[in-house]
């Protein structure tokens, strides 16, 4: 099912948790809506499933508007950073529980919910554990329980509010995989909330970034990583670093030597030059290139990270080298960076 | 996910590495002997004075049989009301913000702090056939006072906080989530309440009904005044005992006591092994 969110501005008690956002999520994508607490990511995923209610603005579920539908009618499967498991249920029952209070027709036999609840079981790969209370499992079996459970009835969406959240770093890395694989077998259109940037980037076909209540940006993990469009997607995806520059005549000057950097289409005046620490070239000798003294050095995992202190206002920067590159061992390092961008000062 | 010892049974558990557990338990067993275990094995022991025959002679009197009767069954009925309104009187205190809340919060720990023969006797007042509401029963064919309907009345209002109390900080600390939860798997409002909330309050509402039960069976002050006390009608326990106190016959009135805490204690072990049971489940 596709969702399409429409100019839709959600208001707290009159402070604003999401300002005139519009995305439309393509039918049988995994998207991930990623961004700093605050942002206002569980927000608006709270809105898709109708747990609140917009402000401003339409949600469509297809062709359908389902901002004027109820919890109950939109059905669609929510998951939760801490289960939300019923306690007082088997594993079972609690996969069975959305089909056990459909009235009438649409509700399937006994036998019928229990073979559904034992298939999807299977799926989420805790066959044998139908009999189990959520007390007796880990927290990773909880939420794959939570999961089933939502997907028990066949939601039009399914929605995980940072579903990793509270589990331990290797069982993440587990569940991430695993999530990946249900979805490709499964097709659903999955949208998922985490503020944890390598969760996004790995395991979403699209990333919507998200800042302050607005959307950022949207692209694929390439387009978020490679061309970010904002000076706050640039330093919230991955490492960057930043120095303010001036422009003048399509050049780009540290206080007053230029650095090598053409830039024709840029205005004139001050800016800020983003570049990742990890993307520069060594030089030698110094026109055209940015200098600065050794400030601090530290070795992390396989590089090693030098801190520089370039012009004459000190600014730091950071950059990264090999761990055996003679350059650390020098008082003085002089760099370009491979890729850059430039955004105006502000 | 936790995993039963090989061999279970009893046995002490490991204890913590924080000291003190010597000294605590032996606080604790010795304050218990002193302030339960002795008083009440005194009166198992004058009641075993008595020799079992004269024994079983008293406890199948006719008169005390209405009297256990009327006790338990006057106190397990006004402990059922109360699980019900006093749940609800905690839902509406958790859920709802409305003025004066804080008010009727506090308003229901007054039958904790009140006399109980000053309820008993507001109540006969209310519901003595002149009285205010008796006036608007009587008509209904409806008595209240000095029947055991007017004992349900007072063990009511004895028994209400007991139910709030121990609801109340559970409901509190239900996830929203899990209501939320339910609802996006189609559950309707009602079925949330009866499915989801319910069962998850239901070893609180146990614990309140148990507590009001207890205090039900023993309760004394407000019943004698708002019951008549007629012999096989309505008649408590409790008070039989002080009837034969006074009479000087303290075989008789021990024997009583003796049924009365055994009829509890078994009770009370059976409301309590439940609980233990449905915990081990739940978590």
């Amino acid at each position: 099912m596709e969702v399409r969110v429409v100019n839709v501005r959600k208001e707290f008690e009159r402070f604003p948790a999401l300002h005139d956002v519009s995305l439309d999520i393509r039918s049988g994508e995994l998207i991930a809506l990623l961004g700093p607490s605050g942002s206002g990511k569980t927000t608006l995923l709270r809105l898709i499933a109708g747990l609140e209610r917009p402000t401003k603005g339409a949600i469509f579920f297809g062709e359908e508007d389902a901002s004027q539908k109820s919890i109950q009618e939109r059905n669609v499967g929510f998951v939760f950073q801490h289960y939300a498991l019923f306690r007082h249920m088997t594993v079972a029952d609690n996969i069975g529980f959305g089909l056990k209070v459909r009235h009438g027709a649409a509700r399937p036999p006994a036998q019928e919910i229990r073979r559904r609840a034992l298939e999807l079981l299977d799926l989420v790969q805790l066959s044998g554990l139908e009999k189990r209370y959520p007390a007796q499992l880990s927290g990773g079996q909880r939420q794959r329980v939570a999961l089933a459970r939502a997907m028990a009835i066949e939601p039009k969406v399914l929605l995980l509010d940072e579903p990793f959240g509270a589990l331990d770093a290797q069982v993440r890395r587990e569940l991430r995989r695993w999530l990946r694989e249900i979805h490709d077998r499964t097709g659903h259109t999955t949208v998922f909330v985490t503020h944890d940037q390598e969760e996004a980037l790995e395991l979403a076909d699209r990333v919507v970034v998200m800042s302050q209540g607005r959307i950022e940006q949207v692209g694929t993990a390439d387009d978020i990583y490679d061309t970010p469009n904002s000076p706050f997607v640039y330093s919230f995806i991955g490492e960057s670093s930043s120095l303010p520059v001036k422009v003048e005549n399509g050049e780009v000057w540290i206080a007053d030597r230029p650095i090598g950097l053409q830039a024709p289409h840029a205005p004139s005046g001050e800016a800020v030059l983003h570049f990742r620490p990890h993307d520069v070239d060594l030089v030698d000798g110094c026109s055209g290139c940015i200098a600065g003294t050794v400030a601090a050095s530290r070795r992390v995992a396989g590089t090693r990270r030098v801190e520089l202190e370039v012009g004459g206002e000190r600014q730091r920067v950071e950059i990264e080298l090999p761990v055996d590159h003679p350059a650390a061992q020098k008082s003085r390092v002089a760099f370009r960076p491979r890729r850059w961008k430039l955004f105006p000062a502000g | 996910m936790t995993t039963a010892p090989a061999h279970a049974g009893w046995r002490f558990r490991q204890p913590s590495v924080i000291p003190g557990f010597g000294l605590t338990l032996g606080f604790s067993l010795a304050y218990l002997t002193l302030i339960i275990l002795i008083p009440l094995s005194g009166l198992i022991w004058r009641s075993a004075a008595l020799g079992w025959t004269d024994f079983w002679a008293l406890a199948t009197d006719r008169r005390t049989l209405t009297a256990l009767k009327i006790s338990f069954g006057t106190a397990f009925i006004a402990a059922a009301v109360n699980v019900v309104f006093g749940t609800l009187v905690a839902w509406v205190l958790v859920r709802y913000r409305f003025p004066g809340r804080r008010i009727v919060d506090a308003m229901v720990d007054l039958p904790f702090a009140l006399p109980t023969a000053v309820a008993g006797i507001a109540l006969t007042t209310l519901y003595a056939p002149s009285g205010w509401l008796g006036k608007l029963l009587m008509p209904l064919g409806i008595k209240v006072a000095y029947t055991p309907l007017g004992i349900v009345v007072a063990l009511v209002f004895i028994g209400l906080p007991f139910v709030v109390r121990t609801v109340q900080p559970i409901m509190e600390e239900l996830d929203k989530e899990v209501e939320e939860a339910a609802a996006t798997l189609g559950a309707s409002r009602f079925q949330i309440i009866t499915r989801v909330l319910l069962p998850g309050l239901a070893p609180a509402i146990v614990t309140g009904f148990s507590l009001a039960f207890a205090r039900g069976v023993g309760e004394y002050g407000s019943v004698i005044f708002i019951a008549g006390n007629l012999p096989y009608k309505s008649e408590i326990a409790p008070l039989l005992i002080v009837i034969r106190l006074e009479e000087y016959n303290y075989p008789a009135a021990t024997a009583i006591a003796a049924i009365m805490l055994g009829l509890s204690f078994a009770m009370l072990l059976v409301i309590n092994l439940v609980q233990t049971w449905s915990r081990k489940r739940y978590g």
